[in-house]
């Protein structure tokens, strides 16, 4: 077996991509940023996915709810926004928020405090979560974009959505990288699961079927130091 | 004809005779009279020892009657059971066997039903597998067969029953077959400790072990018998071998390549020998191996002569036709990997091939016992090195079977997956005590030296994750109650645990499904040719052919969990490669492969191309004294390379690989990567490495040190994908994952990535959770080989030799000739990425 270390050095930048008129970063750790609005989106916390599986006999650790808040708080203190979208399945059932330990609860209050903060319902978790500040919307419009949770089957310019878990494959040299992406085509766009413990799914599958252009479709595939940008020809299946 | 076993009158037929009067009913004696036999003398004399109460080893060659054997002291004591009554309660399972094959039972059952009408027993035999339909399964609970033919994984299940301590009460003797096959892996651990529980309900239970030679005889004496007081041993009964094989190395007409492992230049002398016997076993390591020389056989096949493949990603109807095929004598040869290693009755061997070094002597002495399967009669084989250093080692091997060495590995501690699974079954079957409990597993060889404190934290694990965030108490799988018991808390436990039971964690892996040329995706329903790993079939592009089943398939794409296929053609055909079923090189092979080099007397054994190699490379560079490890360093091109010769085998150098290159980094020597094979270790950098180690920055000790085996290998543990993948294994085994929900398998991928997940998440949380310090013990005992690599570095302290060189060496040409060769992996993902996302850039400009 061959082993190769890597050279390069990756210089971290966030890209800008522009949807339906709007300049928004994608961060490599998985969230959306809109500097002009201040307003950051996150998909797909399903916080408490963890106890969700305990609840029904596979006990998979519970650190799950604390490692995802870790992250989503780094963010928010790096961007420091005005607004925050969660743009659905922010807990994976629901009775998550209800069963989510008091540290954890206070964490989130903190990072909530202060900011416009809109909990986007999801198919996991289609009612306002018990007893957290925020306001529960179906949808959210902000200038020329909607954020949803499940993309809309008829187009609609400047989407933002979530629920499907968008994955992108290359295969170079041989080899194949996965790694979870914003997935967009100029128009529209579906955000990467940010939860700890979300699967993803391959933005060619089925699933994705008549959602895209797939002549300007690129998927943002999240690295370690950066974003990569791959175009839609360079994808692969599976 | 009568069966093999018996073809043979025993050495001394007249203390035989007497014995046999006195041990052997009636009906035995009037039967071997018949046949005009005798009893052997390891048969009587496993008998007497069965009858005094013992439990007993039996290790005797292929061919010896072990199986007769082992079950002799159950059929004579049923012989002379008074005959059940109309009315009376229908009698509990007498004896147990317990085999590692599905298929091994059902030959069992054939084979022993055979002389148990002869004789007119009154002795019924069934068989009770993954396959037996649940009709049988629930009237063999009513009404158990005397003797229970089954595997690790039933037995497992049949513990962990509510009503197992009466379903065994009547049980005496429990035979253990291919037990040296058996202790060596987690199934081994899951047997001990359901043996451990059956004494618990029969404490007078004895074990019969039947086993091939090995290297430790008393590990496998202990492990048969309760560890009360520890060192306890069975009795033990050791058939000396039969004839010397007749073992020769293909002295090719050939050049012998410098490396790879096809063997491919001595495909005409293989063929030739196929034509020259009746029927040819053709070994090989792996299943690539496997492909590639079926394939080139058939290529060569003039006359075309029936040769089959045999290996384990076949489709199973596919290699039970094969089988049946070779039993009815109807094939000339078969290629076959370790799928074919055990005793199965495969019919008349007349020669086995062995293609590629054997890796050890005693596997190497077993795949030759398959030829001839008649103790008496030598065995003959051959063996094809498919390189140079293979060569060196068929030698080594091929001296250590005429000297009866044997290198078979030493047994490993109880693994705590394992353990944790036997605790849940442990309470499906009834309520526990911990205490009791504790000494029980204690009982079981593997884990004689448990400490209660990892018992204790194993348990707290199976309750409720063992997490040290106490979030989970109320979901809580196992409770401890009132009166001090642990109970399941909900029948959907047992019920869970049973479609979870087992060890063998299969690789994610899709079915390959054959479609007509032409359909490409749109084709549906042909058949399904086998499976095969799902990361190689993810690195195949649409259009891309390569070898399987013997076919050259085109790949068309993946179809959810299928690979879909049709005819393919063409030049450039990928063989797949498949993660396990490389053996690394034995430790005593290792020793004499390296003893060979340094001593010039006995290359005159070998093939005059090799030593002519060995005879250059000595002038040229230098040959390492038995006991030191050579380093050269010599520049190539516009990089510098250093080759060690540790002979190791190739996962201790991978290790030690990655180790090297760290410190090479730290050290700024710009290190650019590195390959290993079962004996060398190449690794090239942009600096010279050997003026580093002039100035002492570091020295060659200092960067062999054996300290690269703390932080350095913990850092690089710790992101290294083996460990995720063994995280996986040792999370599906205890029970943490499931390998499938009831009514509905969960595939591969949705396992790989969730178990990913959960690693990451719980190695930033806690560590030192028990699952990880499970996963960690496993990686380093196996894809790691840490231990070797330790013993190996502390070995060669202030022994190591560097030659520095103008030019590459002639013992450095195999490992250099594998660079490039196979896909790069771990580390460097992202580049690739850049790649991908740089190359769109060039084409597309500023449009993304």
């Amino acid at each position: 077996m061959n082993f190769s270390l890597s050279r390069a050095t990756l210089i971290a930048e966030a890209d800008l991509v522009g949807i339906a008129g709007e300049r928004a970063v994608c961060d490599r750790r998985g969230v959306l940023y809109f500097p002009d609005l201040r307003l950051l989106a996150v998909s797909d916390l399903h916080l408490e996915k963890g106890s969700s599986f305990a609840k029904r006999g596979a006990l998979i650790p519970p650190y799950d709810t604390g490692a995802t808040l870790l992250r989503l708080q780094a963010v928010i203190a790096d961007y420091q926004p005005r607004i925050v979208v969660s743009l659905g399945d922010s807990f994976h059932d629901g009775g998550g928020a209800e069963r989510m330990h008091s540290s954890f609860r206070e964490r989130l209050e903190a990072m909530m405090a202060g900011r416009d903060w809109f909990w986007v319902a999801g198919n996991h978790d289609p009612d306002a979560p018990a007893d957290l500040p925020g306001e529960t919307v179906r949808e959210l419009a902000v200038g020329s974009l909607l954020f949803r949770h499940e993309p809309s089957k008829t187009r609609i310019e400047g989407e933002i959505s979530g629920h499907l878990h968008p994955c992108a494959r290359i295969v170079q040299r041989g080899r194949s990288v996965r790694r979870r992406c914003f997935a967009a085509d100029g128009g529209r766009m579906i955000m990467p699961a940010f939860g700890a413990y979300t699967g993803s799914l391959n933005v060619l599958d089925r699933a994705y079927a008549g959602l895209f252009r797939l002549e300007t479709l690129v998927a943002y595939m999240l690295g370690a130091d950066r974003i990569f940008a791959i175009s839609g020809s360079m994808l692969r299946p599976g | 004809m009568p069966p093999r076993y018996l073809l043979r009158v025993t050495e001394q037929p007249r203390l035989a005779e007497q014995n046999a009067a006195v041990l052997l009913p009636e009906p035995f004696v009037k039967w071997f009279g018949e046949k005009g036999w005798s009893p052997r003398v390891h048969q009587l004399e496993l008998l007497a020892k069965a009858k005094s109460g013992q439990s007993v080893l039996l290790i005797a060659p292929t061919g010896a009657g072990k199986t007769l054997a082992g079950f002799l002291p159950s059929l004579t004591e049923l012989a002379n059971r008074p005959k059940r009554k109309p009315g009376q309660a229908h009698r509990g399972i007498h004896t147990l066997y317990i085999s590692p094959l599905k298929a091994l039972a059902v030959d069992i059952e054939r084979n022993l039903g055979k002389p148990v009408e002869e004789i007119g027993l009154p002795v019924t035999i069934e068989t009770r597998t993954g396959d037996t339909p649940s009709h049988k399964r629930q009237r063999q609970k009513l009404v158990p067969p005397d003797i229970l033919l089954t595997t690790p994984e039933q037995l497992a299940l049949l513990i962990a029953s509510n009503d197992a301590k009466r379903f065994f009460e009547d049980l005496r003797y429990v035979v253990l077959d291919e037990l040296h096959s058996l202790v060596t892996s987690k199934r081994g651990h899951l047997l001990a400790l359901g043996l451990a529980r059956l004494r618990a309900f029969i404490p007078r239970l004895q074990t019969i072990g039947l086993s091939a030679t090995v290297a430790e005889p008393d590990e496998l004496r202990r492990w048969l018998v309760a560890q009360n007081p520890p060192g306890d041993m069975a009795g033990l009964i050791t058939v000396a071998g039969g004839a010397k094989p007749d073992i020769s190395i293909l002295d090719s007409r050939e050049r012998v390549p410098w490396s790879g492992h096809s063997a491919r230049y001595a495909i005409p002398e293989i063929y030739e020998a196929i034509k020259e016997h009746r029927t040819t076993l053709l070994f090989v390591n792996t299943r690539s191996q496997a492909e590639l020389l079926f394939q080139e056989l058939w290529r060569a096949n003039e006359d075309s002569l029936p040769i089959a493949l045999h290996h384990g990603s076949l489709d199973v109807g596919q290699r039970r036709r094969v089988e049946k095929a070779m039993a009815d004598n109807a094939l000339r040869a078969i290629v076959a990997t370790s799928t074919l290693d055990l005793g199965i009755d495969w019919g008349d061997v007349d020669l086995v091939v062995h293609v590629g070094a054997p890796k050890g002597a005693s596997r190497l002495a077993q795949r030759i016992g398959r030829a001839n399967h008649r103790m008496d009669e030598p065995s003959k084989a051959i063996l094809i090195p498919a390189n140079r250093f293979e060569v060196l080692e068929c030698r080594a091997a091929l001296d250590a079977n005429y000297l009866g060495a044997q290198d078979t590995p030493p047994l490993i501690k109880g693994a705590l997956d394992v353990l944790s699974q036997h605790v849940l079954g442990v309470a499906c079957g009834g309520p526990f005590d911990a205490d009791l409990l504790f000494e029980e597993v204690r009982g079981a060889a593997p884990y004689a030296a448990l400490e209660r404190e990892t018992f204790d934290r194993v348990v707290d694990f199976v309750a409720s994750g063992g997490y040290a965030l106490k979030n989970y108490e109320r979901y809580a799988r196992i409770r401890r109650n009132k009166d001090g018991l642990w109970r399941i808390s909900h029948p959907s436990v047992a019920q869970q645990y049973r479609l979870n039971v087992g060890t063998i964690v299969e690789m994610p892996e899709l079915n390959i499904r054959y479609v007509r040329q032409g359909r490409g995706m749109a084709g549906r329903g042909g058949p399904v040719l086998g499976k095969i790993e799902e990361y190689f079939a993810e690195t195949l592009r649409p259009g891309d052919n390569f070898l399987f089943a013997g076919k050259v398939l085109r790949f068309e794409g993946i179809r959810e969990n299928e690979c879909v296929v049709s005819n393919g053609a063409g030049a450039n055909i990928i063989v797949p490669s498949y993660a396990g079923g490389k053996f690394p090189l034995s430790t005593y092979l290792a020793e004499q492969v390296r003893g060979m080099l340094a001593d010039s007397d006995r290359w005159k054994l070998l093939p005059e191309q090799v030593a002519d190699w060995l005879r250059i490379q000595q002038e040229k560079s230098v040959l390492p004294k038995r006991g030191d490890l050579l380093v050269e360093t010599f520049p190539r091109g516009n990089r510098h390379y250093m080759v060690a010769y540790p002979f190791e085998g190739r996962l201790a150098h991978q290790t030690l690989g990655m180790l090297l290159t760290r410190r090479l980094e730290r050290a700024h020597a710009r290190p650019l990567g590195f390959v290993a094979t079962d004996y060398s270790l190449a690794v090239w950098a942009l600096d010279d490495m050997a003026a580093l180690f002039k100035a002492r920055k570091p020295s060659l000790g200092q960067l062999f040190d054996e300290d690269m085996l703390g932080d350095d290998l913990e850092d690089w543990l710790n992101e290294s994908w083996m460990l995720k993948r063994t995280f996986r294994t040792c999370a599906v085994i205890a029970g943490l994952i499931e390998k499938r929900f009831p009514g509905q398998e969960k595939s591969g991928r949705q396992v790989t990535v969730s178990a990913d997940l959960i690693y990451d998440v719980l190695r930033s949380h806690e560590p030192d959770h028990i699952l990880l310090q499970a996963t960690r013990a496993d990686a380093s005992a196996g894809l790691l080989d840490v231990s070797r690599l330790g013993e190996m570095l502390s070995r060669v302290r202030g022994r190591i030799m560097h030659k520095h060189l103008d030019q590459i060496s002639p013992l450095a040409v195999p490992v250099m000739l594998e660079i490039g060769k196979e896909s790069v992996n771990g580390g460097a993902n992202d580049t690739l990425l850049m790649e991908a996302a740089d190359l769109v850039e060039e084409a597309m400009g500023d449009r993304t």
